[in-house]
């Protein structure tokens, strides 16, 4: 009944959807309370460019969620469609997870089509605030929702396995699962902090291009200062993550840091290539792992020997981890040495080098969040459902799903293209300094 | 009342939410490329795009919420439907994609106002509930085979039958007449007489090929599925009610009088026979594979989805009123004094 053909089809094609759609997605949630933030501040400082901040990035996040909703929606129905069989069993325990997370698009997108829709129509901008919050509520909960359907993938429970079938299913316990709580405030967070510095990356490149409006500083600094505070938060909540997979996958963190013999005082590697199970030109960092697994220099790692050969994840995602951390900890870093170089006036962060900087940080922040799914998801195989389902079982058995790889990847091609090309055209026709010269004259053609 | 019953029923009503709101979307989208082809776009664009631009990403959740409803309460429906569908149902993602994004980068972005893109826009709304409603012809049975227990669709079968051409038909048709009265209705709330007009003579054109398939269907199930067929002519008041409904809206579009009453009875008249239909299929989801029960989810589970959506429910009642008061209601919006777009 296996066809490896359409296994393997199957799992490019979900590889494709998701890479193609956290990238909007991401933003989606993200975004949002960025928006929301910048509103708050410019009523509070009743700051006239805070508030056009707001606005400028709602027009642009419009663009985002049209593709973050079409590529949703192509993965939902693709979930029934490519992995038939999974979503047979598993829809028994994960359906209400699924379910509340339309919920709460469907409350966002009530929300932002009232809000896109409703500028300037109330007389107190705090009225129009005030429908933000249920637009970011809708959106991080959205994220919220179907990170639980995830984290259920990676630590299955609430139901007990009799002969194949889930039975005395816990629908409430198989939401709180113990890969939860740190899968989806790692999910959240990442989010806020991906926004922050793909936004912060927008204003550095303005003031590159020669804009040399306080506008962009102002954003620049909230963008940098959010980015710092959510990057932060990240490294936290990953520590928290490492000890985690330290006692519920460790497989899958063995894997990620090519551990091979269970033994105390591990060492992390950083890096290098695998020679058999020797590590050459790697960064070798005495305690660490053990520090991360279970926060004791001493404590024992379990290695990959202790596992059979078919149930280990393949050992690429090695480089997939040290590059999401790595960029993590570069991003933490750089918005802290600006927030200090703020605070203490130094000026080297004017300079166009250290903007550069900030530029590269919009799209590497992309990178890392894809890395990091890529190694969430490819070190939970050879499971789809770790422990019970095989991935191999959960296909289709459908012959052409080849054919649909080409589809929606020509699909993606354009919505892609389609997404830059207006995101662009939207903001060089209509820069900040016209929209600020535009409102202006309105309001002095209204007092006259 | 069983579970199961409540759960088709829930999800009955998501798919007749999604039937209303997505032909209002589809056939405006149609109309506006025919009168760009007529080079009569001045007339409806406006008001078209102001029906539509706040409340496009609310019409794609309704799809969502029923597919993703259907796997929660029967996710039996997942191994067969998500095995047999995989093409027909990719080639409408993709052409939802196009069409949803399209819509977004051109309203709010871009603002391209190329004539062929607004015709491809245009009939991508058609070709959408062409490949949907194929999926209500392969529920009748005769089309999905087991193969080594792997369920196939039989495309032969399925293209050469009089039922599925039927059925495009009717839903093609049926988009188009839904979509002209509430538009009709709207322009008039607009004060836009020569839009109403317009709108109204296309509503009486589209009700003819509406009522006429939907009699023949009826028909040509005696022959595809017998049981059936006697099931639906059991529920044969049901469809009378619903002709007589049907009747009142085109007599009072007919008169030029009340449109707000004539597409609440429009409303009324697809909800009978919606209704008489899904029940008349009863207990079959998929004939003669799948039936509610054998297809239902546990019952731990059915209860929460249940508690699920009442919750939900509390919350969106009240904000899809706001949005209808806001947008839909409001004198100044719909005439288009202001648009307060971001």
């Amino acid at each position: 009944m296996v066809n490896g053909d359409a296994v393997f089809y199957s799992r490019l094609l979900t590889e494709l959807t998701l890479s193609f759609h956290i990238i909007y997605a991401t933003i989606g949630v993200g975004v949002p309370l960025m928006i929301m933030i910048a509103q708050w501040v410019g009523i509070r400082k009743n700051d006239e460019h805070y508030i056009l901040l707001a606005r400028r990035w709602a027009r642009g996040f419009v663009i985002t969620v049209a593709v973050g909703v079409v590529t949703g929606t192509a993965i939902g129905l693709q979930l029934s469609l490519l992995w038939p069989n999974f979503m047979e069993l598993a829809g028994n325990a994960i359906a209400l997870p699924l379910f509340m997370e339309t919920f709460a698009f469907f409350f966002e997108a009530i929300f932002l089509g009232i809000y896109l829709y409703t500028w300037d129509r109330f007389e107190d901008q705090r009225k129009h605030f005030l429908l933000l919050i249920p637009v970011a509520i809708g959106a991080s909960f959205s994220a919220v929702f179907i990170t639980m359907v995830n984290a259920f993938m990676s630590s299955p429970r609430g139901f007990d396995l009799v002969s194949g079938e889930l039975v005395n299913i816990n629908p409430v316990l198989a939401m709180f699962t113990p890969a939860m709580p740190t899968k989806v405030s790692h999910v959240v967070v990442t989010a806020y902090m991906t926004a922050a510095f793909v936004l912060a990356a927008i204003a550095a490149f303005r003031m590159l291009r020669g804009s040399d409006h306080i506008y962009h500083k102002k954003a620049l600094f909230l963008t940098m200062k959010l980015g710092l505070i959510f990057a932060i938060a990240t490294a936290i909540i990953g520590d928290f993550s490492g000890k985690y997979l330290a006692v519920y996958q460790p497989e899958k963190l063995a894997a990620a840091e090519w551990h091979f013999e269970t033994e105390g005082d591990a060492s992390l590697v950083l890096f290098g290539l695998l020679e058999g199970e020797e590590v050459r030109y790697g960064l070798e960092l005495p305690y660490a792992l053990s520090i991360l697994a279970h926060g004791n220099p001493r404590s024992e790692v379990i290695g990959l020997n202790d596992f059979p050969a078919d149930e280990l994840p393949p050992l690429y995602i090695h480089y997939l981890f040290d590059l999401m951390v790595t960029i993590g900890m570069a991003l933490t870093l750089l918005s802290l040495i600006y927030v200090a170089a703020k605070w203490r006036g130094w000026k080297f962060i004017e300079s166009r080098w250290f903007r550069w900087l900030i530029v590269l940080g919009g799209p590497l922040s992309l990178v890392a969040i894809e890395m990091g799914w890529w190694f969430t998801e490819v070190g939970r195989q050879p499971w789809v459902l770790r422990g019970i389902m095989r991935t191999e079982e959960a296909a289709t058995t459908s012959g052409q799903v080849d054919l649909m790889l080409i589809l929606f990847a020509g699909l993606y091609l354009i919505l892609g293209i389609g997404s830059i090309v207006v995101l662009t055209r939207m903001f060089r026709r209509n820069p900040v300094e016209q929209e600020l010269a535009d409102r202006e004259a309105e309001r002095g053609g209204g007092r006259a | 009342m069983t579970l199961e019953i409540v759960g088709i029923s829930v999800l009955w009503m998501f798919l007749f939410g999604y039937v209303i709101i997505a032909s209002v979307d589809f056939g405006a989208g149609f109309f506006n490329a025919y009168s760009a082809f007529t080079n009569k776009e001045h007339v409806l664009t406006n008001i078209i795009q102001r029906y539509l631009s706040p409340v496009w990403e609310i019409t794609n959740v309704f799809l969502v919420f029923f597919f993703v409803g259907a796997i929660g309460f029967f996710p039996k429906t997942a191994f067969y439907y998500g095995t047999a569908l995989l093409v027909p149902a990719s080639i409408a993602i993709v052409l939802l994609a196009i069409r949803g994004s399209y819509y977004a980068f051109a309203t709010y972005g871009a603002r391209i106002s190329h004539k062929g893109y607004i015709y491809m826009y245009g009939l991508a709304g058609l070709l959408i509930p062409a490949a949907w409603s194929t999926v209500l012809t392969i529920s009748e049975g005769g089309f999905i085979y087991l193969e080594n227990g792997a369920p196939v669709l039989d495309y032969w079968a399925l293209f050469s039958s009089p039922l599925t051409w039927s059925i495009v038909v009717l839903a093609l048709s049926a988009v188009l007449y839904i979509s002209a009265v509430f538009l009709t209705w709207y322009a008039r709330k607009a004060g836009d007489d020569r839009a109403s007009d317009l709108l109204r003579k296309y509503s009486l054109i589209w009700s003819v090929p509406t009522i006429v398939t939907a009699t023949g269907i009826i028909v040509e199930l005696r022959a595809h599925n017998e049981e059936h067929f006697a099931n639906l002519i059991g529920l044969w008041w049901v469809f009378a009610l619903s002709a007589l409904l049907f009747f009142g809206t085109v007599f009072l579009l007919w008169k030029r009088r009340n449109y707000g009453m004539a597409f609440i009875l429009l409303v009324g008249q697809f909800f009978l026979a919606f209704s008489g239909y899904g029940v008349s299929h009863y207990p079959y989801l998929l004939y003669p594979y799948l039936t509610l029960y054998d297809g239902f989810t546990n019952e731990a589970m059915a209860i929460a989805l249940i508690i699920a959506f009442l919750a939900g429910f509390a919350l969106l009642l009240p904000s899809l009123y706001l949005v209808l008061r806001l947008f839909l209601f409001d004198k100044d919006y719909v005439q288009g004094k202001s648009d307060y777009h971001v």
